[in-house]
């Protein structure tokens, strides 16, 4: 039994050996692999296929464009399966044998932190486009999606200033995002004078489906004669059951507000609005922002998926912002070795969908617009505020003690956690 | 130049006043249109402002222009600021000259609201209907004026109230007016108390919103009536929360029900452990997505419906898939319980894939038909339709399935192959057939549950995923084999949690009930309804 498989197993080892080494004469000479890195299957698979067809899309326009230095541009698609320690494989599989010049992927911050080895010691470059909790700053990683001040603190603060609000639930999903922006959020909202006893701290574990004591506590919570909002870092599948709850049990918009880090246009597909009206999410895009660029992307992007109902949302920008980057960063290099685009990618500047021009930063984060939405009945966001220009990201949060000390900057310190008080790199 | 300034404000509002006079027969530019205009602005803050003030011009279209502006039907021209509505028929009319507008001008766009002009719309819509003929919508009005507590409403509150004869109407206006009177700085002593023993008898938790907002700076016999009132609401709030405890335990133990109940039959009965038990539910979550599409499409009127049709539908297509694995996999593999669960946990998950192959790795709406939307309160109570006729179907379902296995020939068949098999091939029973049959009765039963959990849960791939280890959990809790122990099992793990939860939250009420049940499983390891009798060893 054994013996049969071990021999299929070799046969199909071979095979596929025999198949790799024929193909890569011809592809090697005009085109350079650009690897994607996105769970196929599995429970992040919701979120993260989209991901995967903005890449396909935004490498074959560039293709149609003429490529990169003359070379066409060739993606390799990989499957993590929702699976953090696949995503190391892959990733390792993506830069040794694929020898890919790039990667975008990862969406969990639990995925990124496990590809991070791979990234480090086979020296490439990856492009992670999702809003995270910050206290990182990596070599070759560059963040693309928003850092904590580029998303949680002004939510709350336009809440603190447009609805008055003064007593917080911090609601969250338990794993690592959710908790750091939630540990900042309690510090920030503390160094503004929010007492202890107005700020209620609740954790659901992945995919939580019975939300009635939570909603019920909430409701609990705001009858404190205080006005009051619920900051979501809810995420994933757990959202279309909290909504429900919310809409049943007949909590309102106009009584307690509840503002999402991680429900954009996508997740609200799976849930009917006309009850949410009103509640709110904080990103730097939404698909309703009504500028030229947006709209050729949108048109662009329902074109290519042949369907026209796909929406758009916050990731994908984020990804259409850092592959630009990256094309822009290879030809000023002149090159597509990692070391040197890596080199030339701190300060390269592109056009983001929302009218305005982001630039990637020393700390390898961006700067972007931040936007706070308010839910329609047609599952799509009104924007009802936003920031003035556009804001750094920051890797490192000054409210938290830990890393209030620390910069990053790898032009001149090449260091991602310079502590200012010490003068030495690494905390 | 002071002189000249002078003069040519004097020469200014000569004329203006000249040109007023002319026109004032078609358009005197009074709150109301000055209001109009602020609409036009295209700003939060402005139409918020208009609507109050629109509200207040008494003009007689106030009502339809606010109704209208939150039903997105009040439009402006963004170039000559001109304000329309469009009434339900769907016919525009120029607000300003009040006349109708045959020829829709393009480039129109609808007045924009955020969560401040819809409080602004709900406010003035309570003022205005206060005196409405209608007593529901009066009823409404008074909670809107609870809710937005505008003391300029108090002098048409005093005279509604003074009109009123429906005791419900009576009964909100007045607790309207208390709100306003509790709020406002210029109250006497002892009308503020007795609002506050007034809001204090309505015993809810608005009340008790509204009665902790009262200021510290109060006097001291009004913070004392206040801390009274807040003691009295807290307690009936306290007595009522046990009873919504055992509300969300007997919601979630429903949930368990449903989900396990398949896997009572499947597994229970059969003895098969069947890891892709999730992914039936989830079949019939995505039949129930596929038939309302197709109502939503083709025949609208039937959406309330919609769960019905889908009902019978998911029990067959479940069913079937059910039938099939079985003939298909696991008659091979009775007996051979490690092979059967790593075969249909292959299987889970070559169903999830291909359902994210054909339906696309995102979550699918299942709209709920009206008559699960939303919630009544009984006492003190919140109760949601959707989770009371989630109740009501578990246990039709159970009821159900206990009849067929009691009462009918099929049922007999079944109970008989699972104790017996020798003895009941003997008797002429063909057991294949009935294994098959009773593989896929477990399975349509999934799907049905599928139907119902479309309801409050995400319809994607993963859904069957969430409720694998719980249905496990309850059937073997409860006692393999017996569908009562999986009811009572059900039930008790949905109540035991919901009472822990206030307590250790969501997290480490969930750890805390897999522990008992370890330690449960460890004294009795039959479960809580162990079957006796020579049933056990065959």
């Amino acid at each position: 039994m054994f013996n049969i498989f071990k021999k299929l197993g070799v046969t199909a080892g071979a095979a596929a050996l025999a198949v790799s080494i024929s193909a890569a004469p011809a592809a090697a000479q005009e085109t350079v692999k650009v690897g994607i890195l996105h769970s196929l299957s599995g429970t992040m698979a919701i979120s993260e296929t989209t991901l995967k067809d903005v890449m396909l899309m935004l490498i074959d326009e560039q293709n149609k464009k003429g490529g990169v230095l003359g070379k066409k541009l060739e993606a390799v698609v990989v499957d993590p399966a929702s699976n953090w320690p696949l995503f190391a494989e892959k990733a390792r599989e993506l830069i040794v044998k694929d020898k890919v010049s790039v990667v975008f992927g990862c969406w969990t911050s639990v995925s990124r932190k496990s590809v991070l080895p791979v990234f480090k010691e086979l020296n490439s470059i990856l492009f992670y486009p999702v809003q995270y909790e910050g206290e990182e700053s990596e070599k070759n990683v560059f963040y693309t999606g928003a850092a904590p001040n580029q998303q949680a603190i002004p939510a709350v603060d336009y809440l603190a200033k447009e609805y008055k609000i003064q007593r917080w639930v911090l609601a969250g999903t338990d794993y690592v995002y959710p908790r750091t922006t939630n540990k900042i959020l309690e510090a920030y909202l503390k160094s503004k004078g929010v007492k202890d006893e107005d700020i209620m701290i609740n954790y659901t574990p992945f995919g939580h489906s019975d939300w009635q004591t939570i909603v019920a506590s909430i409701k609990k919570f705001g009858t404190g004669g205080k006005k009051t909002a619920v900051v979501s870092t809810i995420n994933g599948d757990a959202n279309v059951p909290f909504y429900k709850e919310l809409a049943n049990q007949g909590v309102s918009a106009k009584d307690i507000p509840v503002v999402a880090f991680s429900v954009g246009e996508e997740e609200l597909a799976g849930i009917d609005t006309k009850n949410l009206v009103g509640h709110l999410a904080a990103w730097n895009y939404f698909q309703s922002i009504d500028t030229p660029e947006n709209k050729a992307f949108i048109e662009k992007w329902k074109a290519f998926t042949k369907n026209p109902k796909r929406v758009s949302n916050d990731p994908m920008e984020a990804h259409v912002i850092g592959f630009a980057m990256w094309v822009k960063a290879v030809e000023k290099a002149g090159s597509f070795e990692p070391t040197k685009v890596i080199e030339a990618l701190p300060g390269i500047k592109a056009k983001n969908l929302t009218g305005g021009e982001s630039e990637m930063l020393a700390n390898h984060h961006i700067t972007k617009p931040v936007f706070i939405g308010e839910i329609r009945a047609d599952g799509q966001f009104d924007v009802v505020w936003k920031t003035d220009g556009l804001v750094p990201g920051a890797a490192w949060s000054p409210y938290l003690e830990g890393s209030k000390d620390l910069v990053a900057d790898w032009v001149k310190l090449k260091c991602g956690n310079y502590n200012t008080k010490t003068n030495k790199c690494g905390s | 130049m002071k002189l000249f300034r002078a003069t040519t404000r004097k020469l200014a509002a000569l004329s203006f006043f000249l040109a007023s006079l002319l026109i004032v027969p078609s358009a005197y530019a009074g709150p109301f249109e000055d209001a109009l205009a602020k609409l036009a602005a295209d700003s939060f803050s402005d139409t918020a402002d208009a609507i109050a003030e629109i509200a207040a011009s008494g003009h007689v279209d106030s009502e339809a222009v606010i109704s209208g502006i939150s039903d997105r039907r009040v439009l402006f021209d963004p170039a000559s600021k001109t304000v329309y509505l469009r009434d339900t028929s769907g016919k525009l009319k120029n607000l300003a000259t009040g006349a109708a507008e045959p020829k829709e001008p393009e480039g129109l766009k609808s007045v924009r609201q955020n969560n401040r002009v819809r409080t602004a719309v709900d406010a003035a819509l309570g003022t205005l209907r206060l005196i409405s003929p209608d007593p529901n919508k009066r009823l409404e009005a008074a909670n809107a004026v609870f809710k937005s507590r505008d003391a300029d409403a108090l002098k048409l509150l005093n005279a509604a109230l003074a009109k009123e004869t429906d005791p419900r109407v009576k009964k909100a206006l007045g607790e309207a007016r208390a709100a306003i009177l509790i709020a406002a700085p210029n109250t006497s002593e002892n009308d503020r108390i007795a609002a506050i023993s007034l809001i204090g008898a309505k015993g809810d938790q608005d009340a008790l919103a509204l009665l902790r907002s009262v200021p510290a700076d109060a006097s001291p016999s009004v913070k004392a009536a206040t801390a009274a009132a807040i003691a009295t609401v807290e307690r009936s709030l306290a007595f009522w929360e046990v009873g919504q405890n055992v509300w969300y335990g007997l919601s979630l133990g429903s949930v368990l029900l449903l989900a396990a109940i398949g896997l009572a039959i499947t597994f229970g009965v059969m003895g098969v452990i069947n890891m892709a038990h999730g992914e039936m539910v989830m079949i019939g979550a995505y039949v129930t997505f596929v038939v309302q599409e197709v109502i939503r499409q083709h025949y609208p009127a039937l959406f309330d419906y919609s769960l019905a049709i889908a009902l019978p539908l998911a029990f067959l297509t479940a069913g079937l898939v059910g039938v099939l694995i079985e003939r298909g996999v696991i008659r091979f593999l009775y007996g051979r319980p490690l092979e059967t669960l790593l075969a249909t946990w292959g299987l889970s998950l070559i169903l999830q894939q291909a359902v994210r192959t054909v339906f696309g790795p995102t979550n699918r709406e299942v709209g709920a038909p009206s008559w699960m939307s939303g919630a009544f309160e009984l006492g003190g109570l919140s109760i949601t339709y959707n989770r009371l006729w989630i109740i009501v179907f578990s246990m039709t379902v159970f009821i159900a399935l206990l009849f067929v296995l009691r009462y009918t020939r099929f049922g007999l068949e079944m109970r008989a192959v699972t104790q017996n098999r020798r003895m009941a091939s003997s008797m002429g029973i063909k057991t294949s057939y009935v294994d098959a049959l009773t593989f896929g009765l477990g399975s349509g039963i999934a799907g049905i549950a599928g139907v119902a959990l479309s309801q409050i849960d995400n319809v994607s791939p993963n859904l069957g995923q969430g409720y694998i280890i719980d249905s496990f959990l309850v059937v073997v809790f409860g006692g393999v084999g017996n569908l009562f122990g999986t009811l009572i099992a059900a039930f008790s793990l949905g109540i035991a949690n919901k009472f822990l939860e206030p307590f250790a939250g969501a997290v480490l009420g969930k750890i805390l009930i897999l522990v008992l049940i370890i330690i449960f499983i460890q004294k009795k390891p039959r479960g809580l309804f162990a079957l006796k009798g020579r049933a056990v060893e065959a």
